[in-house]
């Protein structure tokens, strides 16, 4: 059949719209190239709206004594030593001036007394270290660099006549496929969701800022757009996805009602005073403290309720454990058939504090029950459980330029989507830094790229006919499976069998489990045309889906230890063997390919940031022995002087 | 798209409720009747997953966040123009039809969803952050006090509610070209109360090519805002007020404080220095010497206006008699007697409004 295919010549295509595309995009036309931004939902609607707690940046507004060292050594801290060292580096120094910059587009902080931007407290970091705009900070975020955008474009109406001459978003419009020619990316193919047309982009340069993974799981914070794309389109255009086992789940995610399934419960509403209860009633987050925290939590009820008003003479209230420990032990009161009904245990405020109290002092968990279903946090118990946030598993990438690794050139990624910065656990705040620190160093890259390239890689017809044909596909199907349907169950398979608790005999089977499922995506059939059709549309994410959640759960079954987003029952300790180990995966024809790889060595300077004590709990004997090699020479260099 | 549906998950039993939803496209379309399972504690935009997922697969709706912080899930819920993830079904009685239509103002692309690129048209024409050139980043200093007003609009999630409910341009497609909408007005106000913004005609702009003029004050905007941003009373109604002081004169200033709402000041078309001139053309002046001058010098639409005071009595305390005494029958000009008309056209301090520099 003969179908209608829109082309467009760009320089950069950027695939996301959210913080790390609009900063990659920013980025790349101001290095002069022509750049396409690619937008799944309309623009300015992103993911990274719904980020409330802040962008962490060692600015030292706050408390002086912060600075990049301090947040590396945080953020090193908080991925158990799993990340990528030199861009949790990169991270560290390059953040501050990443923020500043943001208000020289117009983007308007919370601010300190002496007119500097305002830092808060977050878990994890050692000083108040998060820029924030209230509880709003990513919609801040999106919205100064969505207005950059257009103040970029007005620039660009005044000198070419054209707001779209060199910079032009495409709103609603879904890539399905990268082409290539040989190794290299020569463009992207897509589709208009709001009329079904297809849409090619021949580009010698593709940065991947598509976000997360969530909606393969039952109970996630994550928006319909969190499809993995990015992922599956790295993964079949030759890249390499590294650290696939870890999920962040935000241990307290609204379980119903359903009208708010997923909305995360901030975690200040425990350290406000709130407890968590089982059906029977038990404040049972005594049982599971675990050995190395034991010193620093409180034993009984008595003791804990104390520390809300005298914290210095008593220990903390195990409420108040790390996000995994809490996360897990609802999901073990769950398992063990203590949970509510909709499958969650109850995070209780209302008998805690009084109504006016809680009002006061969460103003806006208070609104939003409220207002989104009508549950009155003040009066009734909230019913919470382990809900998928983030995924620190991606795209395996060179940490300076962002370039993806693997065989392919001309792939670049940044944010949720490219993997090693976070390790195995992000800190809090860190994601939004995250977005501008390498989206900017993505678009800057990819920049380059295009500029040092010789000829143009060629788009082959022959791809274009097979992306079209595999988009057209679950049309033309008749009577075969509802993508609804299937996506219930993907969300099944992988929320029961690779959630926040894993064990090996449940990892296998969710593999037979996600074969079987593979074997009936390729029957999907949705009805009705391709004019802006939500069926179509998720039948066509649904390969994206599959093949990332395969990518977790043989990851998973692969990692034998317990290490921030992934828990294994079966193997509960963190192993050093396993932190010099990043796990990657590959697509060989339509198989995953898992291998191991070391991770690259800490340098010198950075490793001696930390102290030996600290560092015995997560290196093995032979990089301690290095590391006492190192600091002997250092103490050796001081003697001599 | 469709999440857990189906199932409550929590053996809580729901109620087979009945909606009508618009189903169609550009060509037409009609309210299609469906009668669907509703359980406790959902939203509208649960029972149109639910529809999706169930009946009516390819049923167009937009959606991202669902917690009332993107803003895409904009629909009219029984004639209402609201958030489907922030209608809770509560609020219907069980009994009742609940009637889904999609944004009224903007045009249809398929069943729910509009094409709302006119809102994204008029963010291209409102002039963007004019940042300080003397400032690196990393040294703004702002007062909280002072960010805040910007910010209360800063928390607008585009919704685009307001510009769909605003009754100039719905059903008014022939305002639309003017009209940039309540949207953009608090994005010219957010700008203008920018504490180190340097463009300094956020206001006149708004007037001249904004079509704040259209604005009539009925407070819709603000009516339907799920950010509940005072978009009339903290926004329009500011930059209304000191366009007009800024553009005109000081007894202008002081009509429109006191003819303020509801009445026709400055809302019609920018042309209205003829009407309101008229109503207060009497002589007299603010007897600020700096102001007088600049008011014999002839027109100076940007000059800052002072304060406008009272007049100056007689030994009696009374305001003198100027028609018995004056040289002339009839007012006064207002813009004082030594200025004729036509004004030389190279003193004047205006520019057109079209005329891009």
């Amino acid at each position: 059949m003969t179908t209608r295919i829109e082309r467009h010549h760009y320089d950069v295509v950027v695939i996301g719209a959210g913080g790390a595309g609009l900063r990659a995009a920013i980025e790349a036309r101001l290095a002069g190239k022509r750049t396409a931004i690619i937008s799944k939902s309309l623009f300015g609607k992103a993911h990274t709206v719904m980020a409330e707690g802040g962008a962490a940046a060692a600015m030292g507004n706050v408390n002086s004594r912060d600075n990049w060292q301090v947040h590396f050594r945080d953020t090193m801290r908080g991925g158990k030593f799993l990340n990528n060292f030199r861009m949790a580096e990169l991270h560290a120094k390059e953040s501050p001036q990443r923020i500043w910059e943001l208000e020289t587009y117009g983007a308007l902080f919370d601010r300190t007394k002496d007119g500097k931007i305002s830092q808060r407290n977050f878990g994890g970091h050692e000083y108040p270290r998060l820029a924030h705009v209230g509880d709003r900070t990513g919609l801040e975020l999106i919205r100064t660099l969505q207005q950059k955008i257009v103040s970029l474009q007005q620039e660009d109406k005044k000198t070419h006549g054209d707001y779209e001459a060199r910079i032009k978003v495409f709103a609603e419009t879904t890539i399905t496929e990268l082409l290539l020619d040989g190794d290299r990316i020569a463009g992207a193919f897509g589709y208009y969701r709001e009329s079904g047309e297809f849409v090619l982009f021949e580009a010698p340069a593709v940065v991947l800022a598509t976000g997360g993974v969530g909606r393969s799981y039952k109970v996630t914070s994550n928006s319909w757009e969190y499809t993995g794309d990015g992922h599956a389109l790295a993964l079949r255009a030759g890249a390499t996805l590294i650290n696939m086992e870890f999920l962040q789940f935000h241990p307290t995610g609204m379980v119903w009602p359903v009208s708010v399934k997923g909305i995360l419960v901030t975690e200040s509403v425990r350290g406000d005073g709130g407890v968590l209860k089982n059906s029977e009633g038990k404040r049972f987050m005594f049982d599971y403290v675990p050995d190395v925290f034991r010193k620093q939590y409180a034993e009984t009820e008595e003791e804990a309720d104390r520390w809300y008003s005298d914290p210095d003479n008593n220990r903390r209230p195990p409420e108040l454990l790390p996000r995994d420990e809490v996360a897990r032990a609802i999901n073990s009161e769950v398992k063990a058939g203590r949970g509510t009904p909709a499958g969650g245990v109850y995070l209780d405020i209302a008998s805690r504090l009084p109504a006016e109290e809680v009002r006061r002092r969460l103003p806006s968990m208070y609104h939003q029950f409220k207002e989104l279903a009508d549950v009155d946090i003040t009066a009734e118990p909230m019913e919470v459980g382990p809900t998928c946030h983030y995924v620190m598993g991606g795209v395996e990438v060179d940490p300076d330029s962002g370039a993806a690794a693997g065989h392919v050139q001309g792939l670049f990624a940044a944010g949720e989507v490219s993997g090693g910065m976070h390790g195995s656990n992000r800190l809090g705040g860190n994601s939004l830094s995250d977005l501008l620190v390498f989206g900017k160093r993505a678009g800057e890259h990819a920049s380059a790229y295009a500029e040092g390239l010789g000829g143009r890689p060629k788009v082959s017809a022959p791809d274009v006919e097979a992306a079209v044909d595999r988009a057209l596909a679950p049309l033309e199907r008749e009577g075969g499976e509802n993508p609804y349907t299937l996506q219930q169950d993907l969300q099944a398979v992988m929320g029961d069998l690779v959630g926040i608790i894993r064990r090996k005999g449940e990892l296998e089977e969710s593999l037979v489990k996600l074969a079987e499922l593979r074997d009936r995506v390729t029957r999907v059939a949705v009805a009705g045309g391709r004019r802006y059709n939500p069926g179509w549309h998720l039948a066509l994410d649904l390969r994206n889906m599959l093949v990332v959640s395969e990518c977790t759960a043989r990851a998973a079954l692969e990692r034998e230890e317990s290490r921030g987003g992934h828990t294994r029952e079966d193997f509960p300790t963190m192993a050093p063997t396993w932190r010099t180990v990043n796990l990657v995966c590959s697509l060989d024809g339509d198989k995953v390919r898992l291998e191991h790889k070391p991770l690259p060595r800490i340098r010198a300077e950075l490793i001696q940031l930390f102290e030996r004590t600290e560092l015995s709990k997560y290196l093995t004997d032979e990089e301690l022995a290095d590391f006492d090699a190192l600091t002997g020479d250092a103490h050796a260099e001081e003697a001599a002087k | 798209m469709g999440k857990e549906n189906g199932t409550g998950g929590t053996g809580k039993a729901g109620t087979t409720r009945n909606f009508k939803v618009w189903r169609g496209d550009e060509s037409g379309g009609e309210l299609t009747d469906y009668q669907i399972q509703v359980h406790e504690g959902e939203v509208v935009l649960d029972v149109i997953h639910r529809l999706q997922a169930t009946e009516a697969p390819d049923l167009a709706c937009r959606w991202n966040c669902k917690a009332g912080k993107c803003g895409s899930c904009s629909m009219e819920i029984n004639g209402m123009p609201r958030l489907g993830c922030m209608t809770r079904m509560s609020t219907f009685e069980d009994t009742e039809t609940v009637t889904i239509t999609p944004l009224r103002t903007f045009p249809i692309i398929r069943d729910l969803v509009t094409d709302v690129s006119f809102n994204y048209e008029k963010a291209r024409e409102t002039p963007a952050f004019a940042p300080p050139e003397d400032l690196a980043p990393g040294e703004y200093r702002m007062q909280q006090v002072d960010v805040e007003r910007s910010q209360e609009f800063r928390k607008c999630i585009e919704c685009f509610l307001c510009q769909n409910t605003c009754h100039v341009v719905r059903d008014h497609e022939e305002n639309k070209e003017a009209f940039a909408g309540p949207r953009y007005f608090i994005r010219a106000a957010e700008l203008d109360m920018h504490p180190l913004d340097t463009k300094t005609d956020r206001k006149e702009y708004a007037q001249a090519s904004q079509g704040l003029g259209f604005c009539n004050i009925t407070k819709c905007c603000t009516e339907v805002c799920p950010e509940h941003i005072k978009i009339t009373d903290n926004a329009i109604i500011p930059m209304k007020e000191r366009v007009v002081d800024r553009r005109y004169d000081p007894l202008v200033w002081l009509g429109s404080k006191i003819f303020r709402r509801g009445q026709s000041e400055g809302d019609q078309t920018p042309r209205d220095p003829d009407q309101l001139g008229e109503a207060h053309s009497v002589a007299g002046g603010s007897h600020d010497p700096e102001s007088e001058g600049d008011a014999e010098r002839g027109v100076h639409w940007n000059r800052q206006v002072p304060h406008p005071t009272a007049p100056s009595t007689d030994a009696r305390g009374r305001l003198p008699i100027s028609e018995f005494t004056f040289d002339r029958a009839a007012a006064p000009s207002p813009f004082g007697d030594d200025v004729t008309f036509p004004l030389p056209a190279d003193g004047l301090n205006y520019s057109h409004p079209e005329q891009k520099d």
